[in-house]
């Protein structure tokens, strides 16, 4: 580049510019692809929704699915769960360690009330019959046990964190509650994940 | 290339001398050989062949693994088995790729904790320091997706535990979490690539040992007194030294002998004793391990990423003056890679101008509860999160900081070394007496 600073403004000073221009850009546009290649491919993205029967889910059971790699627990609650965590609620929202619903499908500062952890029921059942939220616990990411705890929903057995029976974290090392992913029906017996 | 001064390769026949003009590769293969190093070095300076052994090893075995093994989420556990039970001593040569790799971290941590005793980091050899180093990086980067492809349940779970700790970067953390595992989570993007990489990174890491040895062959070796090789003449340099090849190398051989009686030993006897038994386990994403360990190589740096809770005040400071932006588990991530970090400008933070920790009364035991420290963060890294052990990661972990970013450049200033002898060769006497040093050079 010596001989850039002997003409200020020459012609060659232009060419220079022009030709690292150039190769600035066609280097990137080589690396690009490279680096791009390592997102995730469509066959991958195409798993982005899935749907679920869930004819087979008796009240008071739970079924596990994979969904973008990860546990879902769509979980069947019976009206005595369903009372239980309702009362859980009376104690008042504030006084839980995450406050927040954590639901995709609410807004962001959506108060952890049990009626804004559940997804609205189909017709003919009792509403908050079912709960549909990320089977990974907010702690460190380990699969949290179903039927267990010292609140009757969730315990992971990693750091020993426990979750209701909303999925709100109630005890234990994990920050946030159990987060729900976006979920519809598609008609009475189908859900529709992301 | 500078150096020490010594004899350089003559081509003497006319075959020696055509090949020399064109290509001097037979020159360039006997100066390395040949290079004079210091002949006071002790037991310590073997560990360097040790690598070099590992290096080869872990590259041999695990070119043939590949010839068997199967980077596919289905087949990989099964593949596995393969090797184990049909392969033709498969099950052998896993072992040793297994255990070559604890072997490795065993010869590297000792390695690099010799260049700490012995300031091997200190100028003017900052740079073979920083290489060491990224080699080191790399090694940890290489036996960490080398552990991911038996796609057992810690293989499985391992990753995600670690891919997540780039998740917690602020803002782009979770892009690059995904364009890391090429997915929302760890399934068979993420075997394809870590397979393509642990197969690549051994190759980069054998580029950097060349150059790593080209720039210690450029300052010449240190020793334990830390005192330079005589440059002024050929004479001088010869009386502090000896040429590598046959001195150093039938010792460091010897060494690698006993070590590896030691090493066949276990391979042989116990070859899944540091492992983990739910690695047998075939990886599943819907079910956790009870206890997710990395294995024993990374535990330090594991005790010290966990050390850093939310009530620590440290990572609260953080969290308030950055807005929030640092939380717990990102402080945690900094404050891991920045224990590495912090082994890696000990040659900027050391401010003693004496080179040994021989001659230097106070740094020993600053040094030796270096050590202790080491240990103790590796046993608290394999120790469930919750107290006492938590509080002791936490002591732990600030000692380890504490040494490179306080004691270090204190002690410089405050202490007053010992005087290390004048040259090498009145250590060397000192040691082994004068008639042997005359007597050894001539053999």
């Amino acid at each position: 580049m010596s001989h850039a600073e002997d003409h200020e403004g020459t012609r060659r000073d232009f060419l220079y510019y022009v030709a690292g221009g150039a190769g600035v850009v066609a280097t990137g546009a080589a690396v690009w692809p490279l680096v791009n290649q390592m997102n995730p491919s469509a066959d991958v993205q195409a798993l982005s929704s899935i749907r679920q029967d869930v004819s087979g889910v008796e009240p008071g059971t739970q079924l596990t699915v994979k969904w973008l790699g990860k546990p879902v627990f769509i979980r069947h609650r019976t009206g005595a769960e369903i009372q239980e965590a309702q009362e859980q609620d009376a104690e008042g929202v504030d006084a839980l360690p995450d406050p927040l619903a954590r639901n995709l499908n609410l807004n962001a500062d959506a108060p952890a009330t049990d009626a804004n952890r559940v997804i609205p029921s189909p017709e003919g059942e009792a509403a908050g019959a079912w709960i549909v939220q990320m089977g990974v616990c907010t702690h460190l990411g380990c699969v949290p046990l179903g039927d267990a705890g010292d609140f009757g929903g969730w315990f992971c057995p990693c750091h020993g964190s426990h979750y209701d029976l909303a999925g709100r974290i109630r005890k234990g090392p994990a920050p946030e509650n159990l987060p729900i992913p976006p979920v519809e029906w598609v008609d009475d017996s189908t859900i529709k994940l992301g | 290339m500078s150096g020490i001064p010594h004899d350089h390769y003559e081509p003497k026949t006319d075959g020696e001398k055509w090949l020399d003009s064109r290509l001097p590769i037979v020159g360039l293969v006997y100066n390395t050989i040949m290079i004079p190093t210091p002949k006071n070095l002790n037991w310590w300076w073997i560990w360097g062949i040790v690598l070099a052994f590992c290096l080869a090893l872990q590259i041999v075995t695990g070119i043939v693994l590949v010839m068997h093994y199967t980077p596919h989420v289905d087949l990989a556990f099964a593949s596995i088995e393969h090797i184990m039970r049909n392969v033709n001593g498969g099950y052998m040569l896993r072992y040793i790729h297994m255990n070559g790799a604890s072997l490795f971290f065993v010869a590297v941590y000792i390695h690099i904790f010799r260049g700490l005793f012995y300031g091997s980091y200190k100028a003017p050899r900052e740079i073979t320091w920083i290489i060491g180093m990224l080699i080191y990086l790399m090694m940890m980067g290489t036996a960490f997706m080398g552990y991911v492809l038996p796609w057992g349940q810690m293989s499985f779970w391992g990753a995600t535990v670690i891919t997540g700790l780039f998740g917690a970067i602020p803002f782009v953390g979770e892009a690059i979490q995904i364009w890391l595992l090429g997915g929302p989570a760890v399934d068979n993007a993420t075997l394809n690539r870590f397979f393509s990489l642990h197969y690549l990174l051994p190759f980069v890491i054998a580029a950097l040992v060349i150059v790593h040895i080209w720039a210690f062959h450029t300052t010449g070796n240190n020793n334990p007194t830390g005192v330079e090789v005589r440059r002024t003449s050929k004479a001088d340099a010869e009386k502090d030294t000896l040429p590598f090849w046959p001195y150093f190398v039938i010792k460091d051989l010897f060494a690698l002998a006993v070590i590896l009686v030691v090493f066949w030993a276990i391979v042989g006897y116990m070859p899944n004793y540091l492992g983990h038994p739910d690695n047998y386990i075939e990886a599943n994403p819907l079910v956790t391990p009870a206890h997710i360990v990395p294995e024993w190589y990374f535990l330090p740096f594991y005790a010290i990423l966990r050390a850093f809770t939310g009530e620590v005040w440290v990572v609260q400071f953080a969290s308030f003056i950055t807005g929030g932006i640092v939380d717990a588990k990102f402080f945690g991530v900094i404050a891991m890679f920045g224990a590495i970090l912090a082994m890696a400008l000990a040659p900027w933070l050391d401010t003693s101008h004496v080179r040994s920790g021989k001659y230097r009364p106070m740094f020993k035991w600053w040094f030796y509860l270096l050590i202790v420290d080491f240990f103790a963060l590796m046993w608290l890294g394999a120790m469930p999160a919750e107290e006492p052990y938590a509080t002791f990661s936490l002591i732990a972990s600030a000692y380890w900081f504490a040494y490179f970013f306080v004691i270090l450049p204190i002690l410089g200033v405050i202490e007053k070394p010992q005087v290390p002898p004048e040259t090498i060769e009145e250590d060397f006497n000192a040691h082994y007496g004068k008639a042997n040093a005359d007597a050894t050079p001539a053999e």
